[in-house]
């Protein structure tokens, strides 16, 4: 006979990291699965009038009231046409009655039939089956409330609609002709790096990372600079077409997925087993050969992965597109247009789910292939070292020389433009562009909030990320409440930013939410972004924690030892490189961010990125460029003092960490 | 109390551990004694580690009770144990130096910075590295760095010392080394020791009293000689050195191997049966007498300090028998491929079980 399963006690360590999960999952379910939630349901819901629900007596000039009349058979045959729309509408009812004068002694009774049935007298609300006398001259204040419905109706609306429909095309064009350039491109860039030796390589690799540093709207800038038909230097080479739309976008996108693609398949590259192609070339089998039955299957899973967070970047990408985009549209465009400006928040939720649903895809197959390749890594075995070969060394030189001379090329377009007085008719230097107390756009003030955002985000967020990461790591027991945080840690990098901006403004700018009040300010601003780059920084911090020995906590315990004992002294120190790997990350793409806070900054929080685009919008273009390279030296500058960090931090610790 | 003389420190009860559908422990009931050393061996998957983490209460049990020193600890989290632990792969903190490894449980226990470093430097000594406090782990060899975690592990004067495959990861030379090491010390602290292994030349020279464990049971508890002499079980039999199975018909204190018959005094069985005796048991005889079998050699390999024969024989079926002859007794029956001899299976080591299955 068995016993009843045991009960276990809870030590005073077992509370703290269940709390400390618990208020990290709070986190997460605030600032992203409530949102998220909020607009989805604002997606399917509707508004219309419901007359059914009002009834209406009218009397004669003596006073005497005649039979109850229904509004909806006051509406046969139909006054309103048309009952349908949104949160906010507003309904009068004297078109209903063709005779109707405020100065009329015609008295009016009025009710709804139901509690649901809501009516504004003036700004008064009311409701309910009770009968309401009006004068005229109160009647014509009266306006009914619509109903809310569940429904698909906006979606019906949205694809019915080809102006928006055509966006779905769009966007999906350009992703995958996107994808396609960008993902040849890095391959055999990537391939250069490690395959060949050719001279340069780390400034190669250092050049193909800038586009990192900046605003994805920057190269838009730089693309108008060269190409515009009115004042582009390189027009000519446009042949008539116009850089606005689908061809800027392209270049644009290429230029700032390039890095992204370039990190995913040279990792894929360096773990080749150098076996295989000893193997091969002892089997006579030529270059071509070995290609194609090495080098290609060792590196598909990075090929795909590539590709898919590419298509990822480009689909959900808003900034480029808004500059450069003419009259092109795009999905995350499009959202931002419905929402900033017609104010139609519920199709900006439907296009939100619209390009929520390719995003996902993408992301679900990228797990899936970034998983296989993890497996391939652990079995490696021998580095691969490539062999001199003066043709395909000079072929690759030259190659990388064009991609690098192309980066860099934007940037230095922009740094140019920023310091030209006044294209094309003064070309001498000045810093006036600099001066962005002259333009919209929040001035230096924006430059300072960004600054502000990013330390805040790389702090808090490196906090909240290395907490979570190890709560979750090495909590014991409590197997659901792990794996319910793990998925909520992974969800962010499904979430296009657009869309997580629009479920903000959903959840936060609810008045009834007590958390309506961070709407607006600094906090939302950086609770948005840590969420929006949450996931990467989570997997950096798993990742280190699980290279550590998983007997620390046990040895720690049997010491009788507190968690936060070990936390600090151990488990901190040794993860310190991971650590510092995540906050600039998050610092970076704090300061570059458009397309969550574009929808969540105030007049007071006005960001440097927004402020690029919104600068760009007025016309101001050589101060947006100026701004943009103030994000770039700020991040380049980041990036510099990281590595001179990292490089002291991994001297001082050489003592204790194992070469090899 | 129905244990006499040495009283019972560790108590285990009805012990289950369930993953799943999968049972890892089965009704596991055990009494560790004060200042024994025990021994889990076993193959992999057999539970042993399982078993030694919830008495560390790191993974818990499914049900069951564990006493330690008189007090129910069955679902305590390991902080309010009283247990120093030593892993496989001696889970030292990377970043802090020896002294400061093995201080770490001694401090904020309301001891003196002075009384700390005292206590560090006896420990250094105790494990026979006094002059390595100030390196960090990664600058000592494996089984420096193994001494090391039995220093953390011992600083604090637990009750009880778990050891979780400690010389596993270490080379042969060191690991024969260490053994002997860790024994002396915990005859010197009298510290109870549970140590799991699947080693069980680490299992027969270091410990009191061995569990041998299979499939989430206890097959046998005794001591190194008993688990080796007299084996409870065919599995214990096979695991433990090597042994000859032969099928048998058994009746009575007699055994049938094929047509010969032979005297078995440990025989309670009747029908079939597997016979066994180890390969040293087996006798060379000069002369035919009681359970004598005529063999030839089919196979000789050295094995150092010895040669295992493999020998055939018309009369007992077709199982070869092995057999143990030292190089002395080896050169003076002349032993070689394809010689013949007498051998003797003596009645008294001759052992019945249960066909399996």
């Amino acid at each position: 006979m068995r016993g009843r399963a045991l009960k276990p006690k809870l030590g005073r360590d077992d509370l703290a990291h269940r709390g400390f999960m618990a208020v990290i999952g709070l986190y997460l379910i605030i600032a992203l699965a409530l949102p998220l939630y909020a607009m989805l349901s604002k997606a399917f819901t509707t508004y219309h009038f419901d007359l059914s629900q009002y009834e209406v007596q009218v009397s004669d000039e003596a006073g005497t009231f005649g039979p109850v009349q229904s509004l909806a058979s006051l509406n046969t045959p139909p006054v309103f046409e048309k009952l349908a729309t949104s949160t906010n509408g507003r309904l009068g009812l004297t078109k209903l009655f063709p005779d109707f004068s405020f100065r009329s002694p015609v008295m009016y009774r009025f009710r709804g039939t139901s509690e649901s049935a809501v009516y504004l007298i003036g700004s008064e609300r009311h409701t309910g089956p009770d009968w309401v006398e009006l004068t005229s001259n109160s009647f014509r204040r009266v306006v009914i409330r619509p109903v809310a419905e569940r429904g698909l109706a906006n979606f019906r609306t949205y694809f019915s609609t080809p102006a928006l429909f055509q966006s779905v095309k769009n966007s999906l064009t350009i992703a995958a002709i996107v994808t396609a350039i960008t993902v040849s491109l890095a391959f055999w860039f990537a391939y250069g790096l490690a395959r060949s030796k050719m001279h340069l390589k780390g400034v190669f690799r250092m050049v193909a990372m800038m586009p990192i540093l900046v605003p994805s709207l920057l190269p838009g800038i730089a693309l108008l600079y060269l190409f515009s038909a009115r004042q582009g230097m390189l027009k000519a080479l446009m042949f008539g077409h116009d850089i606005n739309g689908p061809i800027g976008i392209v270049i644009g996108s290429v230029f700032f997925t390039f890095p992204h693609a370039m990190i995913i398949i040279s990792t894929a590259l360096s773990i080749a087993d150098a076996r295989l192609f000893e193997a091969s070339d002892s089997l006579k089998a030529s270059r071509w050969r070995t290609f194609w039955t090495v080098t290609i299957p060792g590196a598909r899973y990075g090929l795909f992965s590539a590709a898919f967070v590419v298509f990822n970047l480009v689909i959900t990408d808003f900034g480029l597109p808004k500059v450069i985009g003419g009259n092109y549209n795009m999905l995350a465009v499009d959202i931002y247009k419905q929402v900033i400006g017609q104010q139609n928040f519920e199709m900006g939720a439907v296009v939100s789910i619209v390009l929520l649903l390719p995003a996902l895809l993408a992301f679900a197959i990228d797990r899936r292939m970034q998983k296989k390749q993890v497996a391939l890594l652990t079995a490696r075995s021998v580095v691969y070292e490539p062999k001199p070969n003066r043709r395909m060394d000079w072929i690759f030189f030259a190659y990388a020389s064009a991609v690098a001379v192309f980066i860099a090329g934007i940037i230095a377009t922009c740094q140019f433009a920023a310091l030209i007085k006044q294209w094309p008719y003064n070309l001498s230097l000045s810093l006036k562009n600099y001066d962005f107390s002259r333009m919209d756009g929040g001035g230096w003030g924006a430059y300072a909030n960004s600054l502000q955002l990013a330390i805040l985000t790389a702090i808090i967020g490196t906090v909240v990320v290395f907490l979570g990461a190890y709560m979750v790591e090495k909590t014991r027991g409590f197997e659901k409440g792990r794996a319910v945080f793990q998925g909520l840690a992974m969800l962010p990098m499904a979430i296009p930013g657009m869309v997580l901006g629009i479920a903000y403004i959903f959840f936060f700018n609810n008045p009834a939410n007590p958390l309506h009040v961070i709407y607006g300010t600094m906090i939302i601003l950086v609770v948005s972004t840590v969420t929006h780059f949450y996931t990467v920084s989570h997997l950096t911090a798993v990742t280190a924690l699980k290279q550590m020995d998983g007997e620390f906590e046990s040895v720690s315990q049997s010491l009788k030892q507190p968690f936060y004992k070990l936390f600090w002294r151990v488990t901190v120190p040794v993860s310190l490189p991971a650590i510092l790997n995540i906050s600039i990350y998050l610092f970076v793409n704090a300061m570059t961010t458009v397309s969550a806070v574009v929808f969540l900054y105030s007049t007071d929080t006005a960001l440097a990125s927004v402020a690029v685009l919104n600068m760009n919008d007025a016309g101001d273009i050589a101060p947006a460029a100026a701004m943009g390279m103030m994000i770039f030296y700020t991040n380049a500058g980041a990036r510099i003092l990281h590595a001179l960090i990292s490089k002291g931090i991994l001297k001082r610790s050489n003592a204790w960490r194992k070469s090899g | 109390m129905l244990d006499s003389a040495p009283s019972v420190y560790l108590r285990i009860e009805n012990l289950w551990k369930t993953f799943g559908d999968f049972t890892a422990l089965r009704d596991i009931t055990l009494e560790v004694f004060e200042g024994e050393f025990l021994c889990f061996l076993g193959p992999s998957g057999c539970g042993k580690t399982t078993l030694l983490r919830a008495i560390a209460g790191l993974d818990l049990q499914s049900e069951g009770r564990v006493e330690q020193a008189g007090k129910d600890v069955s679902n305590l989290p390991p902080a309010a144990r009283d247990f120093g632990i030593v892993f496989q792969s001696y889970a030292l903190f990377p970043n802090l130096t020896i002294e400061k490894n093995i201080a770490y449980g001694l401090e904020n226990a309301g001891r003196s910075r002075a009384e700390v470093k005292a206590r560090v430097a006896e420990l250094l000594a105790l494990v026979g590295l006094p002059e390595q406090g100030r390196k960090y782990p990664a600058q000592l060899s494996g089984g420096q760095q193994q001494r090391i975690a039995l220093a953390r592990a011992i600083a604090t004067n637990p009750g009880l010392l778990l050891l979780d495959e400690p010389l596993s990861a270490l080379d042969a030379k060191v690991r024969a080394f260490l053994r002997h090491e860790v024994k002396e010390l915990q005859r010197k602290l009298g510290i109870t020791t549970v140590m799991v292994t699947h080693d069980q030349e680490e299992a027969l020279s270091m410990a009191d009293r061995i569990v041998v464990m299979n499939h989430g049971t206890i097959e046998q508890v005794g001591t190194p000689l008993e688990v080796y002499r007299d084996p409870a079980s065919l599995f214990v039999a096979d695991f433990i050195g090597a042994m000859n199975q032969i099928p048998a018909q058994a009746l009575g204190k007699t055994i049938k191997i094929g047509d010969i018959e032979l005297r078995c005094d440990n025989n309670t069985l009747t029908g079939s049966a597997i016979a066994t005796i180890r390969p040293e048991d087996v006798l060379p005889v000069k002369t035919a007498r009681e359970n004598t079998v005529e063999v030839h050699v089919n196979a000789l390999e050295f094995l150092g300090s010895f040669l295992r024969a493999e020998l055939a024989h018309s009369t007992m079926g077709g199982t070869p028998l092995m057999a143990d002859f030292s190089i002395n007794a080896a050169r003076r029956l002349g032993l070689a491929q394809g010689a013949s001899l007498l051998v003797q299976l003596p009645a008294d080591r001759l052992k019945t079980f249960p066909e399996a299955g």
